[in-house]
């Protein structure tokens, strides 16, 4: 399934735009733009998204190239981590108290 | 920095580089709103944006020669008292003509900045510093459009074509050494010596673009002498119209 | 990247899904693109988003207008900035739109043939430069009122979009209203513009919250469905609230002899509006709307050969790296 809002119909394509706020930070979605190509894309996403000094790194993607989950099937994609708390550190009891653990 | 003097020399050549911004920033103005694209709206505010920032350090530190402030140096010298080149002036035409002033502004611009981060001048050379970077982009926005509109379609190459050929004539004027120039050694930069850098960038940028340099008309300008361009007149007309309607006034 | 397999679970029956999405609305959820949805939201939020983002898109001219005339740097350099920030949100607002099935040509092409709706104040004329300054503190300062509810919007995208909005917006109300306040604290032609600004401004903001509660079609729907956190009289309540000794620091007049506190009804006691009025700009019979229009399809086709040249020319360089 392809992102939402791409059609193939538009002058220029949809672009989606990920913004890193400072060093050590993942990129986060901050919108989408329209440009005709990566390149413009990227300075279209410099002007629109950082004019603020929001960011120090700048990711653009083309909507299109973008699968994603279905939400309907949340159960069976979704839902499995439930019953396996064993992956989270709080499960293990045993060593509360012990230093450094 | 904050509290330098400008000698009257000094004051004459950062009107030179601030008119030139603030005519641009002007011109940029215009297209607010009217652009090709949204995208392409916000892109050339920035520019605009920017520019008008340097335009107003650069008239801050002229006036202090002779406590003039920037505003009254954009709103109150008549055409004659202004110092911007014939380039800066052009109208904006369509979107290759501003495209092709823009690639002729910043390139120059550029290498203008450049060069005068090393001005003894400590408050040019800030100046500068902080424009070069501002510039840099201005140059890559102008690069980018070049590319795209000279090799895109038949109707873009055409009307790329001809704007190359409309604003070139206006080009030369910013590589004349005027006698300010002598009298600023070291703290000015030399125009004619910012030609060959102009040239290898433009050079490469037309190589790939499949343009040419046109020879034909040469205008020798006359705005570092307070001789302009014709549609100089209207469009400080439009500028100053409100702030004339109001003398004292605050805003 | 995540490949999906298919993995939609066909139920062939809407009921359930209706049931699914009314509880995450009663669960203060949000709604996301991809979900199930019933088509009236859908359609709802398109015209609502769209006709926002057009706003803000015919919002650019009453105020570019003056951008060329500012009449100092500094305020040439903060409209610039005002003006090309609405660039920025009608985008957001169309990229929002876009995710619910309508491409920003369709909304462009809606627009510019007169089919498609936006608020009726920017069909308004901006003859002075205090318009400025009235724009930004009541025109802006009506949008904030509406548009902060709007980032909790149910729907996510819009209220990511608004939430943005709002944060840039800051500044727009704030710039109107320090240009109201060196009018009038300047010289009386100055004071007199400021005046005539707010007298012709006050009536058409108060008008942006739409009409009252008991003649609002669309309201109790987009209620339930949490698009709308405040019915339209709340929030004019709301802005008079803000108003009153805003206009007091500023000594302008509010334009409503009649506006006074009533304390035993605990409410802003006020003319009757003219909806009339309202009503003739809505119906495309302002003095403006021909024009702002016209300058938008202009541009719009004006533009055409750039974006087909930006088009033609990432074609061609797309054929070179295939050929490479």
């Amino acid at each position: 399934m392809t992102s939402p809002g791409v059609s193939p119909h538009e002058t220029w394509p949809l672009w989606e735009v990920f913004v890193r706020a400072s060093r050590g930070l993942s990129h986060v979605h901050a919108g989408s733009l329209h440009a005709p190509d990566a390149e413009l894309a990227l300075r279209n996403a410099r002007d629109l998204y950082t004019r603020r000094g929001e960011g120090t790194s700048v990711w653009v993607v083309p909507s299109d190239a973008i699968t994603t989950s279905d939400p309907d099937a949340k159960g069976a994609f979704f839902e499995s981590p439930a019953g396996k708390n064993y992956r989270h550190a709080s499960y293990y009891t045993a060593s509360e108290g012990v230093p450094h653990l | 920095m904050g509290d330098a003097v400008a000698t009257a020399d000094v004051a004459e050549y950062a009107l030179w580089l601030g008119d030139d911004a603030l005519i641009l920033a002007q011109q940029l103005g215009g297209w607010i709103a009217r652009a090709p694209e949204l995208e392409e709206d916000v892109a050339l505010a920035n520019i605009a944006l920017d520019l008008l920032g340097h335009a107003r350090s650069l008239l801050r530190y002229a006036g202090t020669s002779d406590g003039r402030t920037e505003d009254d140096l954009a709103y109150w010298r008549d055409e004659p008292q202004f110092r911007s080149a014939w380039l800066f002036e052009q109208p904006n035409g369509d979107f290759a003509q501003t495209i092709a002033r823009q690639l002729a502004a910043s390139v120059y611009q550029f290498e203008l900045y450049s060069a005068l981060q090393q001005s003894a001048d400590e408050t040019l050379a800030a100046i500068a510093a902080k424009a070069v970077k501002e510039v840099e982009y201005h140059r890559d926005h102008a690069v980018q459009w070049t590319l795209r509109l000279a090799g895109g379609t038949d109707e873009s190459r055409a009307r790329m074509t001809r704007a190359v050929g409309d604003v070139w004539p206006y080009v030369d004027e910013l590589f004349r050494d005027e006698p300010l120039i002598d009298r600023l050694a070291g703290i000015a930069v030399r125009p004619s010596a910012l030609r060959p850098g102009f040239d290898a960038v433009i050079d490469a940028v037309f190589a790939e673009a499949g343009l040419v340099v046109p020879d034909g008309f040469r205008s020798s300008g006359g705005g570092r002498r307070g001789q302009h361009f014709s549609s100089m007149g209207y469009l400080l007309a439009e500028m100053q119209v409100l702030a004339r309607q109001h003398r004292g006034a605050t805003w | 990247m995540m490949t999906a397999p298919d993995l939609t679970v066909v139920t062939g029956d809407e009921s359930v899904e209706l049931a699914a999405f009314d509880a995450l609305i009663a669960a203060e959820q949000r709604i996301e693109p991809r979900d199930w949805m019933p088509d009236a939201y859908r359609k709802t939020l398109i015209r609502q988003i769209s006709q926002h983002g057009h706003s803000e898109i015919i919002g650019m001219q009453p105020e570019g207008n003056w951008i060329t005339r500012a009449p100092s740097l500094k305020r040439k350099a903060i409209l610039m900035a005002k003006v090309q920030d609405e660039a920025g949100h009608g985008l957001y607002l169309y990229s929002a739109a876009q995710t619910l099935g309508i491409t920003r040509d369709e909304m462009t092409e809606q627009l510019i043939a007169g089919r498609a709706k936006y608020s009726s104040i920017f069909n308004y004329p901006t003859p002075t430069w205090a318009d400025m300054g009235a724009i930004g503190w009541l025109v802006d300062g009506a949008a904030i009122c509406n548009q902060v509810p709007l980032c909790r919007a149910s729907y996510g995208p819009y209220g990511r979009a608004m939430v943005r909005i709002c944060k840039e917006e800051s500044f727009h109300q704030r710039q109107g209203f320090e240009i109201l306040l060196s009018l009038m604290q300047g010289t009386a032609a100055q004071q007199e513009m400021a005046q005539d600004a707010v007298n012709r401004w006050y009536w058409p903001s108060l008008m942006m919250f739409g009409p009252p509660d008991d003649q609002s079609p669309n309201s109790a729907q987009s209620t339930a469905w949490k698009i709308k956190r405040f019915s339209n009289d709340e929030l004019r309540q709301r802005f008079l609230g803000m108003l009153v000794p805003q206009a007091e620091v500023l000594g302008v007049t509010l334009p409503d002899p009649e506006l006074r506190w009533d304390e035993d009804a605990q409410r802003w006691h006020m003319s009757e509006i003219d909806w009339t009025e309202f009503h003739e700009v809505l119906a495309g019979r302002g003095p403006m709307n021909a024009e702002r229009l016209k300058n938008r399809r202009e541009a719009h086709e004006q533009g055409a050969w750039v974006r087909e040249a930006a088009v033609e020319y990432a074609r061609k360089q797309a054929e070179k790296v295939a050929a490479a």
